[in-house]
């Protein structure tokens, strides 16, 4: 321990001087700019959402990740950056059997991987055998369960794979067996789960195989680094089958957490892409919507509340209505969110292919006060005071989850003069909640997999894990099965819309509020080849910087 | 012989340390896979729990922490699947160093001299002036400093890149507003030891023994006043070099302040029991070799 001497003090042998701290400085300062190697620029620069979970497209989950993995990893199809609709990716094309059970995807014959091996139907075995694989831990297992046996397999009720309905015909012909017609399985094949990935790197170096270097590609870009919560860098693999129209070289993504950063990084020209619709810095919104490089579009995402249905009083359907039926959600997107929002009285987006959704239930406080009284609580006497649980965050867009729960609080206390308190809590903590059906209502947000309405109404099947509101409805599950094996497209949307009307407007689970807006920012005049979808679909492939002519000075730091 | 022993009773307390972190991330409410969209099926959860055994009783999966550990092997991240929680250190410790060691560079470069003037020159301007900064400093939070620094030197002026890690004028905006703050700390620090050393009879000694005033402040007075910057300076400096989540976040920097945070929020386990078993690493250390330079800088100091 400690012990101070008492004795004078000794002369000092040398003096102390703090010159030697400009020279640590000094010193640091030097080593800095060695490590600070200058890279060349790349030719776009884009702020993409947060630092990518994973590269693996059988890992990522979100979809600012999966921009990236479809750059490195084609599926058997792609998605088109017009429209969002499926296109022959790897597959050139295929056939699909009269009771649309089985698909014959023929690969094109010139397919090599960045490194030069050939790619052939054994890769795509080996990599859809991989996604199903339980030791992959794939998130997304779930979108190959329709494949015959498939789910069998996963659960281990199955243990031989050679019975999961997957052929390789031979080298360029793989066969797909389906349990039954699946209108969306073609949107399927365009899921990152479902990409080609390398069976060698993968056994060589297992969950790391994203490390590799060089990695080999299937997609039209190559990975020349990634590192974390810095850049991710992707160089034109010029061994994709459609090299010709990859129209840039070097495309850098950065991972950018916050709104305020990459709007930074935009004005100052060192970004020349934002593009999640988690990077709108909400408070300045008014302005830049004036701004002709502001994009904003109907987005393949809805906003709503949930009921626990396994609470009294909102077991019944009427109180729930009452609650839809008293929610100005025109209010909510006019006078909160303010980025080209439209208010939802259906669940699935306005725009979603071969569908028609029904009317769904539009703003009526007299009618709600109606059935709130004929339910047993006439101007919301004797009506349980109720929780809304969400969680919210300091800044970006789920700061705005507050002000809506604010909002829709003083909505049903003025139309129909009931007490809901609002029950903020964290992100992990909500989710758990909201699992375990811990709530009275809750906020919730969904976007879809795919362009398809099956993407949003299998959510309330009785044993989706998704569903989070105890409402199990067995006509429901019926019409959702029944569509789903439906090989006439408008008979199949009947069916569907059928069901949705049974969601939004009889039973009442759940509450959409409005349809996301989708967000990109970029000044047309300097990058072209961004087309703005319902799936937010932007292949990095398309993308160009237009010539300097009518960009004339430049200046970006790298 | 001192030294060593402190060093031999570190290593229980990392063991402790570990061990409460580790509970602590675990007892927290929500898991890493709680999320807005659960998997299609209740097997694929269960998987995905099974991969890395956090299906298993805590204590087993604490006992599997401690032999990774034995191994130099901190585990896989929860969150960033590719990654292991080895490859985050590497990757941003040495941003983190760079940064912190920088912004330490500034905080003690700035605010020592600071403090031994505003002491030296005690009741004249520049003593009113030094307060004043330091006072000033410790007022102004990072992040209300930062923005004001990117919008001013970054956007407007376009002197310096608003964000981003990479070249020495990516590092001038984020060292200022980090290291500021502490250098108004260390100058009240600084000129509080002075003043109290300069009352202290062996100055008067000294002085009457006619040594010149440079010598007396410079070789008697400044050794011992430096004292408490210093005891500040070891938890500074293990705070500093292990990021800072606000500065980090304002700038985009990829250093381990945003893993840190980011990690507890997404219930990163193995991320989190980690990095703090890094800090806890670095501040032992670091408070060891504070108390070295003790010995160095007051002779009366014995370690018995």
């Amino acid at each position: 321990m400690i012990a101070l001497r008492q004795n004078a003090p000794r002369q000092p042998r040398g003096a102390f001087s703090f010159h030697a701290f400009p020279a640590l400085i000094l010193v640091l300062l030097l080593l800095l700019i060695g490590c600070g190697r200058p890279q060349p620029a790349a030719e776009i620069v884009i702020a993409n959402g947060g630092e990518p979970e994973s590269l693996d497209p059988a890992i990522v989950t979100s979809y600012s990740d999966m921009r990236i993995t479809k750059a490195l990893f084609e599926g058997l199809l792609r998605l088109d950056g017009e429209q969002g609709r499926p296109v022959p990716g790897l597959a050139s094309h295929w056939e699909i059997s009269p009771d649309q059970t089985v698909y014959t995807f023929h690969l094109r014959s010139n397919l090599v991987w960045s490194t030069g091996e050939p790619i052939t139907a054994e890769d795509v075995y080996f990599s859809w055998k991989r996604a199903l694989d339980p030791a992959t831990a794939s998130d997304y297992a779930g979108q190959l369960f329709y494949i015959r046996n498939a789910e069998d397999f996963y659960t281990g009720k199955l243990k031989d794979f050679a019975e999961v309905g997957l052929r390789v015909l031979d080298r360029l012909t793989f066969r797909v067996e389906l349990n039954s017609p699946l209108a969306f399985f073609l949107d399927l094949c365009c899921f990152p789960t479902l990409a080609v990935v390398p069976q060698k790197s993968i056994e060589r170096a297992g969950d790391r195989w994203i490390g590799e270097r060089p990695l080999p590609s299937s997609g039209p870009y190559s990975l020349v680094y990634w590192r974390l919560n810095d850049r991710v860098r992707l160089r034109k693999n010029p061994q994709y089958w459609d090299a010709a129209h990859t129209r840039t070289d070097v495309i850098d993504i950065l991972p950018t957490g916050s709104p305020n950063v990459a709007l930074n990084l935009y004005e100052t020209g060192i970004a020349d892409i934002v593009w999640d619709k988690d990077l709108i810095p909400t408070e300045l919104l008014e302005v830049l919507k004036q701004r002709p490089d502001f994009h904003t579009f109907n987005y393949l995402g809805t906003y709503f509340y949930r009921f626990n249905v396994t609470r009294k009083p909102l077991d019944d359907p009427r109180l729930r209505r009452a609650f839809a039926l008293s929610t100005d959600k025109d209010r909510i997107v006019r006078k909160l969110t303010q980025g080209g929002e439209k208010p939802a009285y259906q669940f699935v987006p306005n725009g979603v292919a071969n569908y028609t959704p029904p009317q769904g239930l539009s703003f009526d406080p007299a009618q709600a006060r109606e059935l709130l009284a004929a339910a047993g609580f006439p101007g919301g006497r004797g009506f349980p005071t109720l929780n809304y649980t969400f969680f919210s965050a300091a800044g970006g867009a789920a700061k705005m989850q507050g002000k809506i729960a604010v909002e829709l609080q003083q909505m049903w206390r003025e139309h129909l003069g009931v007490t809901v308190e609002l029950r903020q809590i964290e992100r992990k903590v909500f989710y758990n909640t909201q699992s375990r059906l811990d709530y009275d209502l809750s906020a919730s947000s969904w976007v879809g997999d795919y362009n398809d309405a099956n993407t949003f109404l299998d959510l309330y099947l009785s044993n989706s894990g998704n569903n989070r509101t105890g409402w199990k409805n067995p006509a429901y599950d019926d019409l959702i099965r029944r569509a789903n094996q439906q090989t006439d497209t408008a008979r199949r949307a009947g069916l569907l819309r059928e069901a949705e009307a049974l969601l939004v407007e009889t039973e009442a689970p759940v509450v959409p509020v409005f349809f996301y807006a989708g967000f990109n920012c970029f000044d047309p005049k300097k990058i072209g080849g961004l087309n703005q979808n319902l799936l937010d679909e932007h292949p990095l492939q398309d993308l160009f910087r237009r010539p300097a002519a009518t960009n004339p000075d430049r200046t970006r730091e790298d | 012989m001192y030294f060593l022993k402190r060093l031999f009773f570190a290593l229980p307390l990392l063991l402790l340390i570990s061990f409460l972190a580790f509970m602590l991330v675990h007892v927290a409410p929500g898991g890493p896979f709680d999320r807005e969209r659960k998997p299609a099926s209740p097997e694929i959860e269960h998987q995905l729990q099974a991969k890395y055994h956090l299906d298993e009783p805590a204590w087993k999966q604490y006992l599997r922490f401690l032999g990774d550990l034995s191994r130099g092997d901190l585990g896989p991240s929860l969150k960033y699947r590719n990654h292991s929680v080895n490859d985050i250190i590497a990757q941003a410790l040495p941003v983190s160093l760079v940064l912190g060691a920088l912004a330490f560079g500034l905080s003690v470069g700035i605010g020592v001299p600071i403090g031994y003037f505003s002491a030296v020159r005690r009741g004249r301007w520049q003593d009113y002036a030094g307060s004043f900064f330091a006072i000033l400093m410790v007022c102004i939070p990072a992040f209300v400093l930062a923005p004001f620094l990117v919008m001013y030197l970054g956007i407007r002026w376009r002197m310096l890149p608003v964000a981003l890690w990479g070249t020495p004028a990516h590092t001038v905006m984020p060292v200022i507003a980090l290291g500021l703050f502490f250098s108004g700390r260390i100058a009240r620090l600084m000129r509080e030891g002075m003043l109290q050393v300069l009352r202290a009879e062996f100055i008067t000694t000294a002085r009457a023994k006619g040594l010149s005033e440079h010598t007396v402040l410079l070789r008697h007075a400044f050794r011992l006043a430096i004292l408490p910057v210093v005891s500040y300076c070891g938890p500074l400096l293990a705070d500093l070099l292990t990021g800072s989540f606000v500065i980090e976040s304002l700038f985009q920097i990829p250093g381990l302040g945003t893993f840190l945070v980011n990690g507890s929020l997404n219930r990163d386990y193995t991320l989190v029991v980690g990095l703090v078993l890094l800090y806890a690493v670095l501040l032992i250390g670091l408070n060891l070799l504070v108390d070295f330079a003790y010995v160095v800088l007051d002779r009366r100091v014995k370690y018995a």
